[in-house]
């Protein structure tokens, strides 16, 4: 039976859950960060952990493979360098070709490398948390990317630790375009059946026969968020909607968002 | 009085938050997170007063909510529905036995996400929910059916350690005390 300490208790929470769901965003938003603050200790545990056993991982590899390594990296970093200049050239022809038909410039992004702290305690959400926040210069809808496509934007940005929502969350839509059939589109939050996170679902502006499976999807730059040419991922596989008028395609992201340990969120 | 339990309790509420969203290679395997939170609710709901039970639950949605991605306070009323529904049948359950914390532990691994998701179904969120889900709601019942048996045993020592033990009770009743001698007045 149900004792007025139950009545009491229900009426409470239920009124606490009502509140704190119609809480405006930028109040939620303080809220959150400062019930997150009482896992900084955690989090500082585990960074701290992290270091000593990488240093530990150091100290146990033997010098030739270091050696290797770094003529690996020496090789790769000239490479880089020739890549630069070229790039730099390229860039300054791109300006100048933005100036003369009147397109506004485009500056260059600032990269800062970030460290992956946590992921999403739920599964119906799909963000991550770094360890760089609005002290670092971090704020909302900064991209983030890893070294091998798109992972997703700053969601929320806290003073040392900020959410990233990935691609395929609701709070993440993007503007993609398939870089060879130039068809538009929007890769919007869709479970697959394999619950893999790294098969995100594309919605096509239009029927489009020409999509096939292997075909290259990057960001569009619509959208004001993502800059265009962001490799996302390639299509896995095509179908049209009942009608025939929209084409639906899975698309496998060339991030593996599962794994991911650092990312650069690119900074203006 | 001996808080020690509760406060032990709500250490592992704040230590098993955090570990949700930690362990990646573990829950890329399960396809689930570490999330012990229900076998958690279902102890205090079990051995501890209402006040403990609701607050911990309580405590334990708001933790995972600052954590996530969804709305601050959706993650409320399935940890605290759990922990009113158990305590109002604590009586009826057999609290003690492994079997019985097995089951519990798995309709409240299963229970507890699902009421969350009819609470995000109350609100604007979208959460990424499709036929894998299902598959995932199990997963989750069956980490907290197998942690729930191993939640009971570790708290019950920890109780052991750590709690007042009771008084050992004596046959000795004052109402039948023979009172004899010249200055006997009965009671």
């Amino acid at each position: 039976m149900l004792k007025r300490t139950h009545h009491l208790a229900i009426l409470g929470v239920g009124l606490l859950t009502l509140g704190l769901l119609n809480l405006p965003e930028p109040l939620e938003a303080r809220v959150k960060s400062a019930i997150g603050a009482a896992f900084l200790p955690l989090f500082g545990l585990r960074a701290a952990a992290n270091s000593v056993v990488d240093r530990a991982a150091y100290q146990a590899l033997p010098r030739s493979t270091l050696v290797d390594n770094l003529l690996r990296l020496e090789r790769e970093n000239a490479e880089l360098r020739a890549a630069a200049l070229q790039a730099t050239d390229l860039l300054a022809e791109n300006q100048r070709l933005r100036a003369a038909i009147g397109a506004a410039p485009r500056g260059p992004w600032r990269p800062r490398l970030a460290r992956v702290v946590g992921r999403e305690p739920t599964t119906w959400w799909r963000t991550l948390q770094i360890n760089l926040g609005s002290r670092d210069g971090l704020a909302a809808d900064q991209v983030v990317v890893s070294g091998t496509g798109l992972v997703g934007r700053v969601s929320q940005a806290g003073l040392t630790h900020s959410r990233v929502a990935l691609v395929g969350d609701a709070e993440c839509g993007v503007s993609v375009v398939v870089h060879e059939t130039r068809d538009l589109g929007i890769i919007k939050p869709g479970q697959t059946l394999s619950g893999d996170g790294g098969l995100v679902e594309l919605t096509l502006m239009q029927n489009c026969p020409a999509i096939m499976a292997g075909q290259t999807v990057t960001t569009s730059g619509l959208g004001g968020v993502f800059p265009a040419g962001l490799p996302v991922g390639t299509i896995v596989d095509t179908r049209n909607d009942a009608g025939n008028v929209f084409t639906t395609a899975r698309v496998r992201l060339t991030a593996q968002l599962n794994r991911l340990e650092e990312v650069w969120v690119l900074q203006p | 009085m001996n808080r020690s339990t509760l406060l032990f309790l709500a250490l592992a509420v704040w230590l098993s938050a955090f570990a949700q969203t930690q362990f990646a290679a573990l829950r890329e395997w399960m396809s689930v997170p570490v999330a012990l939170g229900p076998s958690l609710v279902c102890y205090a709901a079990l051995t501890q007063g209402p006040g403990a039970a609701f607050g911990l639950a309580l405590l334990g949605g708001l933790l995972s909510d600052a954590l996530s991605s969804a709305p601050l306070g959706s993650g409320i009323p399935g940890p605290f529905l759990l922990a009113l529904t158990l305590h109002l049948q604590r009586h009826l359950i057999l609290r003690d036995q492994r079997f019985a914390q097995f089951w519990i532990g798995l309709g409240a691994g299963v229970g507890v996400p699902l009421l969350t998701l009819a609470t995000l179904a109350l609100t604007r969120a979208e959460p990424v929910t499709g036929a894998f889900t299902v598959l995932q709601l199990l997963g989750l019942g069956l980490v907290n059916g197998l942690a729930c048996p191993a939640v009971f045993a570790l708290f019950d020592l920890l109780h052991r350690a750590f709690d007042y033990r009771p008084l050992a009770s004596t046959s000795f009743r004052p109402d039948r005390e023979t009172v004899r001698g010249r200055q006997f007045r009965p009671r």
